[in-house]
């Protein structure tokens, strides 16, 4: 075959590649995959994977020393994982410029004091290398309150307002990622509430986000999907209505015999506290389930006084599979 | 993209450094010697107005070196406690955090921090020991016969210090850094005194003390050859004895391979500052 026959056909073949890749759905914002860390002897993270789709919210939960901190600062290049991969946007993370759409609000945050904030986000800018208008610079300032104070050095700032200017870092240069690590832990509760509205901002613009937090009624109401570490491994991770879609249901009733406690067994995991039954339903539950139970209860002389649906929230969540890890490890 | 990372770093370095009080008590530590040398050199031309031509030189060579020493002293401590900070207390503080996030490589921002020191101690140093020199010529009209040399052996010293310190600071705490790069400076400019004794009283082993010392940190070698090219170069033959045992006169000039080994040096102690900077955990 001449060199010219192999290049003709190369050509539509390589067209048709380029169609395929360009028809690819994006890749995630975050992949990473089994990654490992230890510091000395002590495991911070083992065998941690993750996927944060593009615009999607994804919150890190977990006890003080689970290892997120960590495994934020190895998907951002800052710590070198034992083992494991890390894309960002596509790319290896091992590669500097896979960083380029990525903002990162850090745990410890601390900005040079000798600057003023208008100078930080003008450094961070060119370290991006992003063209961005000093207008939509200030922009990004008085999006997170702080547009007055532009021209102030940093030295001067209160932690809140650091943490506010750590905010305007992440957003200044057009992230697609933005990655938060307690982006509240200094803020009063009105800046809590704006760091939520400019979650939900990021959300609407297809911002994917990994925040990482321990208020965990901030995290309910922002994030598509959570993901639970414990001991530097994922306990459970799923979306909100997958770990939650559990529910419970109270009961008050009389006349309780041993057939009517097994159909309250049958109906989910019981627990009684005197005339008190607690009945947690399983997640594919359907409309009928309730009534059903209530009517077979009925039907075997039990008296029923009240019955209370309760839906479990992402803290009991939490702490029931914490509590399980303990139980799990003592055993 | 890296060249203008570390443009950028070291212009944010030189920002910083212009920026902090370091700046202010170096100028106020340097106009403090520069008026008292000034009024030192004065009473030389008042008291001994009895002296030869080449004693005044002498002494002015003498006296000269001692100050260009004690400059040398205030741009090597202040780059070193720049240096130290600018690297381990902002990976301490969290600063570094949010920076080396970005899409830059780690190498290219210590290349840039070392440029800015660079830039910053030796753009001191030469323009206090410049400033320093017109004193002289206005008091006493002498002038240094190698000028240009001298300055640049001057600043090649700081930045040799300075890369010492940036190396250490990759490694342990700023504090620690900038007092071990001090410590080192000193104790090689104490061998090269102990080693030109022994040079003067012929005994070979103690001379190897300095020789190794410069060897191991070229500082003290680097300010042997400024002092050289300060002093009058027709003193040699004239007070050869004055030359023995002086820490504040030099016998000879800087070998090409000195220089060459110096400039290896610090290549080497970059290179090595990159690659625990590359591999630290933040």
């Amino acid at each position: 075959m001449s060199a010219d026959s192999t290049a003709q056909q190369g050509g539509p073949s390589l067209d048709a590649a380029e169609r395929l890749v360009a028809e690819l759905p994006p890749a995630p914002a975050v992949w990473c995959s089994d990654l490992h860390k230890r510091y000395r002897r002590r495991t911070a993270v083992d065998g941690v994977s993750l996927t944060v789709g593009r615009g999607e919210v994804v919150g890190l939960l977990g006890p003080n020393g689970a290892g997120k901190t960590t495994v934020i600062k190895i998907l951002l290049g800052l710590v070198r994982p034992g083992a494991g991969d890390v894309l960002l946007l596509g790319r290896p993370a091992r590669d500097p410029y896979a960083r380029a759409r990525v903002g990162y609000l850090p745990e410890l945050f601390r900005y040079q004091p000798w600057l003023t904030a208008a100078e930080v986000l003008a450094l961070h800018v060119r370290l991006a290398g992003v063209a961005v208008p000093p207008r939509e610079r200030l922009e990004c300032l008085a999006a997170v309150g702080l547009a007055d104070r532009a021209g102030d050095r940093v030295g001067g700032f209160s932690k809140g307002m650091q943490q506010r200017l750590g905010l305007a870092v992440a957003l200044v240069a057009r992230p697609e990622l933005i990655v938060l690590d307690e982006p509240t832990s200094a803020l009063d509760p009105i800046g809590r509430a704006d760091v939520r509205d400019l979650l939900l901002s990021l959300k609407d613009r297809g911002v994917a986000v990994l925040l990482n937090s321990h208020l965990i009624g901030e995290v309910e109401r922002v994030c598509d999907r959570v993901v639970i570490l414990d001991k530097g491994q994922v306990a459970a991770s799923g979306t909100l209505e997958e770990l939650l879609g559990r529910r419970e249901l109270r009961l008050r009733l009389d006349g309780v015999s041993a057939e009517a406690e097994a159909r309250l067994a049958a109906a989910g995991r019981l627990t009684r506290s005197g005339s008190s039954f607690t009945v947690t339903l399983p997640a594919d539950q359907d409309t009928t389930t309730v009534p059903d139970l209530v009517a077979d209860l009925v039907g075997l002389g039990v008296r029923v006084h009240t019955v209370e649906p309760v839906r479990i929230s992402l803290e009991e969540r939490l702490l029931d599979i914490l509590r399980d890890g303990q139980s799990g490890d003592s055993r | 993209m890296t060249a203008r990372t570390m443009l950028t770093i070291a212009a944010l370095t030189v920002k910083e450094a212009s920026r902090r009080r370091v700046l202010r008590a170096l100028a106020g530590l340097t106009i403090l010697l520069l008026a008292l040398s000034a009024w030192g050199f004065s009473r030389i031309v008042a008291e001994f107005g009895t002296l030869t031509s080449g004693e005044a030189k002498l002494a002015a060579s003498v006296v000269l070196n001692l100050v260009m020493f004690g400059l040398s002293l205030i741009a090597t401590l202040g780059t070193a406690f720049l240096a130290g900070p600018t690297l381990s207390g902002e990976i301490e503080s969290g600063t570094a955090l949010a920076v080396l996030a970005r899409p830059i490589r780690r190498s290219a921002v210590l290349v840039g921090k070392w440029l800015g020191l660079v830039a910053f101690g030796s753009g001191f140093v030469v323009l206090a020991a410049l400033a320093q020199c017109l004193v002289v010529w206005a008091t006493v009209g002498y002038w240094p016969p190698r000028l240009a040399v001298g300055l640049g052996l001057l600043a090649a010293q700081v930045t040799v210090l300075l890369t010492l310190g940036l190396l250490l600071s990759t490694v342990i705490s700023p504090m620690a850094s900038g007092i071990m790069a001090i410590g080192l400076f000193c104790a090689t400019w104490i061998a090269g005194v102990v080693g030109n004794f022994g040079n003067a009283l012929g005994n070979e082993s103690v001379a190897h003390v300095g020789t190794v010392s410069q060897i191991l940190l070229p500082t003290d070698g680097l300010w042997r050859g400024a002092m050289n090219a300060f002093q009058d170069p027709t003193l040699r033959g004239q007070f050869s004895e004055a030359f023995s045992g002086n820490p504040f006169l030099s016998e000879a000039p800087l070998t090409i391979a000195y220089l060459a080994w110096t400039g290896l040096w610090a290549a080497l102690v970059l290179g090595l500052a990159a690659v625990a900077f590359q591999r630290r955990d933040l």
